[in-house]
Formats: structure tokens, sequence, C-alpha cells
């Protein structure tokens, strides 16, 4: 009998419904996990158990009525305090809620805790929170990956059976990799950004963390679609994608990109990655090589336009109406003191890098080059689906490292985005799938890339290969 | 100064006449209450995403097609960074690169037959900022005007003087008005005007030095403002001193500009296109059907007035100032041949009456037929200007017919001659040394007289039947 | 290359100690640097991509909606006087 903390949400939802067990229980059986375990983990930033429990004693319907969840600590939740993780914010209570939490309320699912993440989403580590580092499930002394670090390692630990992050530069794929779950990133404009504390704007999208596909399905149908709030949004048709998991993928085609399985990768994720390709032709899927020969210049492209975007975005954060502040004589230095003192220093290093970039001067050389270079990888993408349905690569160059190997160089922290980040900047749907653990016994992750809206195709071929392998079984030993 | 002119451009900032603001649903009105219409959107909270006023961008594309504009074909908003506290991002979201209109312009008159092109530069869309109180100590902030929405114009610097200035402002307020693009209510901040201002040798074709002027609170102002502005600048080159670049404002009390004193150090606005808003690219139908909404505009309206009616350009100005007052003198008009007294009533009693009770022409309640009626009675010599205006307050303030106020009020003019023999001859006698005065040469003795005749009357005599039956008896005296 | 990162700090308006102007100066060097590869690509004729994903034309009803009771608003203010938020002030 699995223990009902490693229960998908179907399942969950079926023992809720066959009255095997009761709200109240189910959320004390999370509460107790957390509460033993979590010290070691610190997935938790904050938990609000009393309000879990006052909502699973009032009467919930729909598909994740009772189910609990975890959300990233920069997504708004009315009448919670939401900090991304920064000093800046402590003390900021949002006053309304994301899209996403609106939708997933509306289907009766009950926020057990807010996770952690770096700074603003400022990292690959969740090193960079102003808390704590999160620590691997899988091996206490390695990171969770981030920025949405604290999401994965709540999934991957049993705390939830679901937890929502964001992804601008790999941040679901990448902890999803590292911690041996699923996290999807749909495509620009799928799921609804209101609410969503923008890091860069282009870029970011919300996405599910889960253990399962079918789970990924349902609660990516369920916050997925158009959101008057968000002129971004698209309007576009959401198919159920759980329905379509099991139809046919004999005869897909699949590309792999020579650029990705060079230099630079560790040999194992390469292995398993490949041996994971292997499992998708027995099923019937045929591969080939494709080029995306712009990928090198996707990091630099990224480190400009995100920067560019995040320098902007962080402007509100001042002092004048929420957050920290840091009282002085004049205004001026009101705002220097306070923003030096609340942002840690990765934030300050993307600050100026992005106001550099934009500055006058500057601009033409940085951030129009940043966004001409875009258009190219764009371009890659597009040329390579005029020949393969979907694209398959590792997450991750690396499995998970060690807490400390990378925070002292940020450049070398930035290179480990390598395989996520064009997914971004092409707008593009992916999923980082379970495929194996290293010999360390680290959790190796494969991404699978699809063209823009046909996240119900990524689903099926993960879904596919969930099946055949069961990698989603494996379980860290807290 | 007569071997120098100023060359003046403008930049005026309106408010557009909507329900809401530019990017979010909150009332866009102007309340006392501080911080009453406000909300996550405008102001500027983490997460929130800003989407466009439909009805904002109509009327910006309505205003720069009356402009003579050329329409982008793609409108982009952009950003413009700089950290001010009543600009709750930090940044304004405004159109920097690619406004929504370019090289139109407007036709002013200036004198009977001289009308001027002045060239306008853009017009953009972008939204307002807070209102700030500042203290010796502090400032407080309140947000009910932020995210108002503004269309800003920039002209070329086509003006010449400070009365063209004067004269630019006071029609564009109009053509807006017509437009219902905006009130125009200077003194509630919907119409705001910066200048810049230079000044050169008659003849010469180079621009010299502009200074940049604000802070003026009505057109007056400006007018002033510049007046002084240009005086200062021609004394400077006549000295042979120079001109410094930089932002003056005026000071309404002691009437003149000085320097803002702070070291003017260039903003770097570090302008990039808004990721959070999508491109706007206005149809043909669409811009031939706001065309269609346009009607005839104030110029045009001066213009076939002055030539139809033969009226002077002071008479047609004063007509066209409101919109439902011109149409009513069109119509009736056209039914009579009296134009001058037409005229003549709405310049004179008309418009006492509508700013005594502080109403507008669309609020009265008259028709053709009796304002013709009344100059009827009046031609007629059955009502004197005084009675007139009686009838008319009368017939104004309870839409009753002219016949029907006078006989309530049993006002009707005394021009029985054999009536008003006995009443000049009583104040005659009364009067004994107004008679010799007249008698001796004092002319105006005779105003006099009339006067109490008049006032015997209780103001019904005809005053030119008694001062002829006067002049008469006085001369036959002797 | 960045010369003057303090021109850039008091842009960002983040006050920086001599310490960090080190490292940050240090650090963006390195990462300005290594951004330089872009330089290799002939990108005159590439149009810039601001959307990744195109989307056009997105409006909003002129309809009001309810505002924010301001007490929400106010209450994590941190200062604040009366229904206004208050900020130390200013010098121009």
């Amino acid at each position: 009998m699995k223990e009902i903390f490693y229960c998908s949400i179907k399942e969950l939802r079926k023992l809720l419904e066959s009255k095997k067990i009761t709200p109240t229980e189910l959320i004390e059986i999370f509460k107790n996990r957390i509460e033993n375990l979590d010290s070691k983990i610190k997935s938790f930033v904050r938990t609000n158990f009393e309000r879990a429990f006052k909502e699973a004693q009032t009467k919930k319907e729909g598909k994740l009525a009772y189910i609990p969840f975890a959300v990233k600590d920069n997504i708004c939740i009315k009448g919670e305090e939401i900090t991304c993780c920064s000093k800046i914010l402590k003390g900021f209570i949002s006053p309304y809620d994301a899209t996403v939490i609106e939708r997933l309320k509306n289907e009766g699912a009950i926020i057990i805790g807010i996770t952690n993440m770096d700074e603003f989403a400022f990292g690959s580590s969740t090193e960079n929170s102003c808390y704590f580092p999160t620590h691997n499930p899988f091996d206490l002394e390695r990171v969770p990956g981030g920025s949405s670090g604290g999401s994965a390692a709540s999934v991957s630990a049993g705390f939830v059976p679901f937890a929502l992050g964001s992804d601008t530069g790999g941040s679901i794929r990448q902890p999803a990799s590292f911690c041996g779950v699923i996290g999807f990133k749909p495509t620009y404009g799928r799921v609804s950004r209101y609410g969503l504390i923008a890091f860069g704007s282009s870029l970011d999208q919300i996405g599910p963390i889960t253990r399962t596909v079918q789970d990924c399905a349902l609660i990516l149908s369920i916050i997925s679609g158009k959101d008057s709030k968000d002129s971004t949004s698209v309007e576009i048709e959401v198919p159920d994608f759980e329905e379509g998991l099991e139809k046919e993928i004999k005869g897909l085609k699949i590309g792999l990109p020579k650029e990705y399985f060079v230099a630079g990768i560790q040999e194992e994720v390469k292995e398993k990655v490949l041996e994971g390709v292997k499992i998708l032709e027995k099923l019937g899927v045929s591969v080939k090589e494709i080029s995306l020969p712009h990928t090198k210049y996707a990091i630099p492209a990224y480190y400009i336009v995100a920067p560019s975007e995040a320098s902007s975005n962080l402007s509100r954060f001042d002092g004048v109406q929420y957050g920290l502040r840091k009282e002085s004589a004049d205004l001026a230095e009101m705002y220097e003191v306070t923003r030096a003192d609340g942002f840690g220093l990765e934030a300050k290093r993307r600050i100026l890098l992005g106001t550099f970039c934009l500055s006058s001067g500057f601009y033409e050389a940085y951030y129009l080059k940043g966004l001409k270079t875009r258009t190219l990888i764009k371009r890659d993408f597009e040329s390579a689906f005029k020949e393969v349905s979907l694209i398959v690569t590792p997450t991750s160059p690396t499995p998970a490292f060690k807490i400390g190997e990378k925070i002292k160089d940020p450049l070398s922290m930035y290179l480990s985005d390598v395989f996520t980040v064009p997914v971004n900047l092409a707008g593009l749907p992916a999923i980082s799938v379970p495929c194996g653990l290293s010999k360390e016994n680290l959790p190796i992750g494969m991404q699978i890339i699809g063209p823009a809206f046909r996240e119900d195709l990524i689903l099926r071929l993960a879904f596919w290969f969930e099946r055949e392998t069961e990698f989603y079984k494996i379980r860290p030993r807290i | 100064m007569i071997d120098f002119e100023p060359v003046i451009g403008l930049e005026i900032h309106v408010q557009l006449k909507t329900k809401t603001k530019i990017f979010c649903s909150c009332l866009n009105e102007f309340t006392l209450e501080p911080n009453k219409n406000i909300c996550p959107v405008c102001l500027g909270l983490p997460g929130v995403l800003p989407v466009l006023n439909k009805k904002a961008f109509r009327l910006a594309l309505k205003a720069a097609l009356a402009l003579n504009c050329k329409i982008n074909k793609n409108i982009v908003f952009d950003r413009k960074n700089y950290f001010y506290p009543d600009l709750p991002k930090n940044y304004q979201i405004s159109e920097y690169f690619s406004p929504l209109g370019e090289n139109g312009y407007l036709e002013i008159i200036l004198k009977e037959d001289q009308i001027k092109k002045i060239r306008i530069k853009r017009i953009h869309l972008e939204e307002d900022a807070g209102k700030l109180i500042h203290t010796e100590k502090f400032s407080l902030i309140d947000y009910n005007r932020a995210g108002a929405p503004l269309i800003e114009i920039v002209t070329e610097p086509d003006i010449f003087s400070p009365d063209e200035a004067f004269k630019f402002l006071q029609q564009l307020k109009l053509l807006l008005q017509y437009l219902e693009v905006s009130d125009c209510d200077m003194e509630k901040g919907f119409l705001r005007c910066d200048a810049n201002i230079s000044v050169r040798k008659k003849g010469e074709a180079k621009l010299g030095v502009k200074t940049e002027i604000k802070n003026m609170n009505s057109f007056k102002a400006v007018k002033s403002a510049l007046e002084y502005e240009f005086k200062r600048q021609v004394e400077l080159l006549k000295e042979n001193k120079e001109i410094i670049q930089e932002t003056r404002l005026w000071d309404e009390a002691k009437q003149k500009t000085f320097s803002m004193r702070k070291k003017e150090e260039a903003h770097d606005y570090r302008y990039f296109p808004e990721p959070d808003l999508p491109v706007f690219t206005p149809q043909d139908e669409e811009i031939e059907s706001i065309k269609s909404e346009i009607k005839e505009l104030p110029l045009q309206k001066l213009l076939r007035f002055k030539s139809t009616f033969n009226l002077t350009l002071g008479e047609a100005e004063f007509l066209i100032q409101d919109r439902e007052m011109a149409e009513f003198f069109e119509e009736t008009a056209k039914n009579t041949s009296f134009v001058k007294d037409l005229y003549n009533l709405l310049k004179g009693p008309i418009s006492e009456y509508l700013n005594q009770n502080k109403i507008s022409f669309k609020q009265v309640k008259i028709s053709s037929s009796n304002i013709l009626k009344i100059i009827e009675l009046k031609n007629k010599g059955k009502l004197n200007n005084i009675q007139v205006k009686e009838v008319l307050f009368g017939v104004l303030k309870e839409n009753k017919s002219p016949e029907e106020i006078m006989r309530e009020k049993g006002i009707e003019q005394i021009s029985d001659e054999s009536k008003l023999l006995q009443i000049v001859e009583d104040v005659m006698k009364r009067n004994l040394q107004a008679c010799i005065d007249y008698k001796k040469g004092k002319k105006s003795a005779i105003m006099f007289l009339v006067g109490q005749v008049m006032k015997e009357t209780r103001g019904k005599a005809n005053p030119n039947l008694v001062r002829e039956i006067l002049e008469r008896r006085l001369k036959n005296e002797d | 290359m960045i010369e003057n990162i303090e021109y850039i700090a008091k842009l960002a308006k983040i006050k920086l100690s001599p310490d960090l102007v080190k490292i940050l100066s240090q650090d963006l060097k390195r990462i300005l640097e290594y951004i330089a590869i872009l330089n290799e690509l002939d990108t005159t004729q590439i149009p810039p991509t601001t959307h990744a994903i195109e989307n056009k034309n997105v409006f909003r009803d002129d309809k009001s909606a309810s505002s924010l009771d301001r007490e929400e608003i106010l209450k994590i203010a941190p200062n604040r006087k009366d229904n206004f938020f208050k900020v130390p002030k200013i010098i121009e």
C-alpha cells in the first residue's frame, strides 16, 4: 500500500470520494510529514495549517476538492505574506489572488504553504533566498535546483501532491529534474501571469510540479486559459490535457539537437537521456538528429533580456507603499538605502546588469542585440519543428550540484541553464521528466520541447515514457 | 526687442474623457477624497498587469485624426523608467519609439483673415501619475490620478509669439471639446501645458538655445510666462550672456520664471518596448469609423459662420465656443434676417443667464421660435432692452412662451405717446434743474431725465420714445 | 563595458558600499565579456523579437469595477498620514 503522501491527485480524490479518508485527516497527514521532515529539507518558508484545516472543513467541489498544494513565494495569494524570498518584500500582504490561485481555489484545492525560491527567481539553486537554502531530498548536501527549488523539493519529498512554480529560464524544469519530479513550463501566454511577481515579463510562465504526468495534465488544464487581466495571455482553446494522454505515439518524429549533446554535459546525463530516447524508439517513435545552430548564443541573449526586464520590474520595490523601508531624511536616500538593504547580492547584480543594458548608449548594442538574437533562436526552433514534432534534450548538463559549489561564481551558475533558456526565449512549452538516477543516486531529467501550444503532444510522449519506465516511482530516502 | 523673435513649442497633456482609467477598471474621475479610486493595477502592486482601455484608444485616435496626423500601423507602448513617488511602478507606460500619431497639424485663426498652420510633431497615449502634496518635512501621495488616460500632444516650434501660443491653446481646447475627447478643464488638471522657448534674430533660420517652462496653470499664465521668458532671454543676448538650456518654473505670484536650481542631470529613461502589452494595429475600417464620428470642427464652423452670416471674427469666435449654442444659432438664424439681434441676445442676456446659474447652453430649453418671437416683439417696440432680458430669463427658467411670461409678469413696453407724455411732464416738473442744464447745453442731462421716466414706469417705457418726447418738449419750451 | 558602476547604481537607486562596487564591477565585467560572444552574430537584417508569442489588439471595455478598499493597502504601508502614503521630503 503506497503511502498516502506519495499518492497522485487522482488517487487522493478517489480516497476522499470513497470516504476512506476525510479532508481533515488528509491535511493532518501532510502536516505531520512536513513537521517531521521539512526541518531537513527546508522547502517551505511559510505554512498555514490553521487556514488549511479551516478550508478542509468547508464544503468543497471540483476536480481538486480538498487536495493540498504548495505555492512558490512569488505568486500572490490574498491575505498571505508574499515576499519572493526577499527582504525587501517582508510584510507585503497581498490584497488579491493571482488568477491561477483563483482557478485552483475554484476547483477546491487547499493551499498548505508557501515554498522557498531564489530571491525574485534570480538563480538556479534556491541558494539566493533571503531565508535559507533548500536541500535536495535525494541528497541533503545538494541543491534542489532553482529558482522553484522549494516547490520541487516539496513534491519530491511527499509534502504535497503538487506545487506551483514559475519558469523564466528553466526555473521549473531544472529543479524538477534535480529532484526527480515532473515540471512543466507552458507556452508563453498559455497560463495567466496576473499575480505572478514579474522577473522577465516576456519570458515568465507559471507551471505545475507533480509526480505523475496525469497530475501535471490535470493541473495544466485547470490553470490554462485566456485571462482578461493579462494582455499577454492568448485566446486559444484549452484542450482537456488528460484526455489526449493515451493517444498513439507511433510514428511521432522526435529530434535530438546535436548542440545539446556536446562537451560540458556530464557523461551520465547524456547516457541516461539517450537510454530514454532508445525506450521511446522502442515505443515506435522515430528519432533524428537536428540542429539548433544558435544555441550557444541563448545564454548571452537571455542574460541581457531577462535582467533588463527585471531591472525595470523591480523598480517598484522602493519602500513607498509596502515592504521594507529604511526611513531617511530625504526621499532619494530612502530609495537607495532601502534597496541596498532589501536586495540580495544576485538581485543587485541583475538589476545593475539590466540597467546597464537599457541605458543610453548601450541599448542598441545590448538590449536590442539580445532581442535580435532571440529572433534567430526562435527561427531555429521553427525550422526544426518543420522536420520533427518534438525535441528531446537533457534538462540540465549535470545532476544536482553541492550547496555552495557554484554560488561564488555567477557565470558558472548561469551556464547551467544552457538547455532550458532557449525554450523561454522562443516562448515554447517544455516538460522535464525523470529518466533515471546517476551513480550517486541523483535524479536526471529529460526535457521534451514542443511547438507553441502543443502541450498535449508533450504530455502524450511523457505519459507513454512514464508508463514504460516507472521512474516516477523512485523516492528520495529522507 | 524689435530685432528678436521668440520660437515656441508646446507640450500639452490632456486627460481623456473615459469612464475608467487607461489600464484598469478604476473610475477616472476628479475627486477630493484621497486614494479612493485605486486598485492593485494602478497602484503598481507586485504581480499586476496593464490592459488597455478601448475607449481611451479610440479617443486618442480621434484626436490624432482630427489633428491630421499619420496613424502608425504598429502602435507600441514603451516603458519610461524613472523614480518618483507619484509613479507607482517607478516607470510610466508611454509611447516613445512608435507613437500613435505623427506629423499632423492644427490650423488656428489669428486675425480676421490670418490662418496659420501649427505642425503637430506627435501625439501619443500614456498613463498619468498620482498627486503629491509637499510639506517641509515630508510629502503625501494620493494615487487617484495614477493611471488616468492621457494623450500627449507635442507641437513643432512653429509658434512665434506668446499671443499665438495663447490662441493655439484656446483653439486646441475647443477642438478637443468638440470631439468629446476631453473636458480640458485646466482647473481640474485635465489639460496641462509645458512650453519650450528660444530666441533668435528676426530673419535667422537657426534656432537659439531653448529653455523649458513648467508650472503654468492657465492659458493666461502660459502667455505671461512666455512673455517674461522672451524678455529675459533677449536681455541676456543683448548683454552677450549665455542662455543656459534648462527647465524653469513659472511663479504665478511673482510673475517670473526661475531656474529649478537642481543639478540638471539628463534623465536616462531607458526606454524599451512594454513586454506586458501587445502591439496595436488599427485597421482601416476602424480608422474610417472613427473619422466618420468627427463632425464639423471649430475652425470650419467659424469660417462658415463668418461668411454665411456675415459675422466678425470676434462674433463667430464667441458663437462657436459652445457647440450646442452654435448649432442653435445656426438653426435659428436660418429663419430670420435679424441675425445680429439673435447674436446680441446670445452674447448678452442668455450668456448672463448661463453664467449666473453656472450651466451650459445644453442645459437650457429654448426654442428657435421663442427667441425669434422675443426679437420680433423688441423690434415692434413692445419690449425694451430691460424687458427683453426679463422675458428671456423667464422663458429660459420656466420654459414658457414669451407671451405667457409677458402676461404673467405684466410686462409690456409703453409706447403709447399719450401715456408717456403725462409722465414726462411730471418728471420734467420735478427735475427743473436737469431741464435747465440741458437747455444750457449739458446734453447728458437728458439721460438723467430718461432714467427718471424709466424709474417712474418701472422700466416699461420705451426709452427711445421717451427721449424723443423729452427732446421735443425741452426744445418747445425754449 | 561598465566604466562607471556607480552611475548605473545611481540610475537603479541602489546605494553601493565600496566593497560592493569592487565585487559587482568585477562580476559585471566578467559577465559582459561573456556576453560579447553575441558580436559574432551579424544581426543587422534581423528584426528584434519583443514578444515570443505574438498577440495583437488586446483591449478592455470602458466599464468600471469596484476599487480596492484603501485601508487594505494603507494598513501595510510603512508610513502613512490619514488616507495618504507618506514619504520623506523630496530634495529638488
